[in-house]
């Protein structure tokens, strides 16, 4: 069952090809604008880039979930989805994996040539893409929470970001001082830790809470 | 068992009627105990030898922190019993708690940050307290919009308890990644295992603040619920009656 949802998610991202870049676009923008904005001295560029290349993916990756319910919301599939699936916890896990794997994955890999634009140094890029594997997965699961409980609201989008950034700020802090911890040559184990942590902790509990959020909204 | 009781406590007819009779000893207590309290600690407390008279902001400062924290998790578990028993008196206590807790965190805030000017030289550091506190706050605000932009009320009550509950899984998380991250604030000065490092008359003075900043958040928390109550029950016929008088 939940490979054949997971298909069908997957086939419905890639109908609607726009959607899949448009966060890609806006990931590399918004780090793009920041040697402009404060300055294109390397040297400084390596040391804030790990945390801009990081709030950039936050970002892109709150502003992706509107792809994971709101046209199934609008056009009724959701609802059909939660009662003949038989499992709304199939469901709602279907969406997380298809919205990590179309946006969160995505990020993952194009990351290294940011931190390249960045002069981030070889172990940082391997920290950042390493930190941004186990951290995108993470993102899309407390966002679906947050995006199972506004997508029935018509300025959804503001209030997405005030229910869900602030819960998103550990893994920001562990993400961002791994890659500069690597990148100064420290061991930065210890926060890859915490944000394995983070994923097995929220990979067992966020779908629940993402579950009853979707049923709030549906009802 | 019999759970005639838990219903009975439940209904908001009861709690208003209840509520109505303890509410002027809630003010009266708090209103004594905050005189009492800015009395001892405004006059009669001894200064902080290194930081002066300014360390009486603490009397405000502490009490207003703590109830910041407090009145969260009393809204988380008012809105979890709400969510989970279908108790509508639940939900609206936890509505009511928590503007209560967000005036009381900006004011923990706005304290903090004019005690920070004199003694550390500057208004806002980004440290790990202060900066849980300003998350805490944006948490409490994310929970009112939400609350609010749903026009069917007892939806928004659902969604606002879902947020809720995730929330305060997550504020020990919060508080935890942040302190590992950076710390300027000092240390906990009361604890219940340990012999307070404070001289005793300035113990006195806070714990007397705490206890009425508490009693006074109770109080407004109460009277919110109140109205809370009498706008969605209006249609009752003992609301009529009330409201009638």
């Amino acid at each position: 069952m939940l490979i054949k949802l997971l298909q069908r998610e997957l086939l419905r991202h890639w109908r609607c090809r726009q959607d899949l870049i448009n966060p890609l676009i806006f990931f590399i923008l918004t780090v793009s604008l920041f040697p402009l904005a404060v300055t294109p001295d390397g040297q400084l560029l390596g040391q804030i880039g790990s945390g801009i290349i990081w709030v950039a993916a936050l970002l892109a990756a709150m502003l992706s979930l509107e792809s994971m319910y709101r046209d199934d919301y609008h056009d009724g599939t959701l609802e059909l989805l939660l009662l003949q699936s038989g499992s709304s916890y199939t469901v709602v896990m279907a969406k997380i994996i298809s919205h990590w794997l179309t946006t969160g994955l995505p990020l993952v890999i194009i990351s290294p040539l940011l931190a390249v634009m960045m002069q981030i140094s070889s172990e940082g890029i391997t920290a950042l893409m390493l930190t941004l594997l186990i951290g995108t997965p993470v993102l899309s699961l407390i966002g679906s929470v947050g995006m199972g409980l506004t997508v029935g609201l018509r300025q959804g989008g503001v209030l997405l970001s005030l229910l869900v950034l602030p819960l998103y700020i550990p893994i920001l802090i562990f993400g961002a001082s791994a890659v500069s911890a690597a990148a100064m040559g420290m061991d930065y184990s210890g926060q890859l830790a915490f944000m394995g942590a983070f994923l097995l902790g929220s990979i067992s509990l966020v779908p629940l809470a993402s579950v009853a959020a979707i049923r709030v909204s549906i009802r | 068992m019999n759970w005639q009781w838990f219903h009975r406590l439940s209904s908001p007819k009861w709690f208003y009627q209840i509520s109505g009779s303890l509410l002027p000893w809630f003010w009266g207590i708090s209103l004594i105990l905050i005189v009492a309290g800015l009395y001892q600690g405004l006059y009669n407390s001894v200064i902080d030898y290194q930081q002066g008279s300014t360390v009486r902001i603490m009397y405000l400062h502490v009490p207003t922190a703590f109830a910041s924290m407090m009145f969260y998790v009393v809204m988380a578990v008012a809105a979890a019993i709400g969510y989970i028993w279908r108790i509508k008196l639940a939900h609206m206590a936890a509505v009511s708690a928590a503007p209560v807790g967000a005036a009381m965190t900006l004011l923990a805030l706005v304290t903090g940050s004019l005690w920070g000017k004199p003694i550390w030289n500057t208004w806002w550091v980004w440290d790990a307290r202060l900066t849980s506190e300003l998350i805490l706050l944006f948490l409490y605000l994310g929970f009112m919009s939400l609350h609010q932009a749903f026009e069917d009320r007892e939806v928004g009550d659902r969604a606002a308890g879902v947020l809720a509950m995730v929330g305060v899984i997550n504020v020990p998380i919060i508080h935890f990644s942040v302190e590992w991250w950076n710390t300027l604030h000092q240390g906990a000065t009361i604890s219940k295992f340990e012999k307070p490092s404070m001289d005793p008359s300035m113990l006195i003075a806070l714990l007397l603040m705490i206890f009425a900043v508490i009693l006074f958040c109770s109080a407004v928390m109460m009277y919110r619920m109140r109205n809370e109550v009498l706008s969605r029950e209006q249609s009752k016929s003992w609301v009529k009656e009330v409201i009638g008088q």
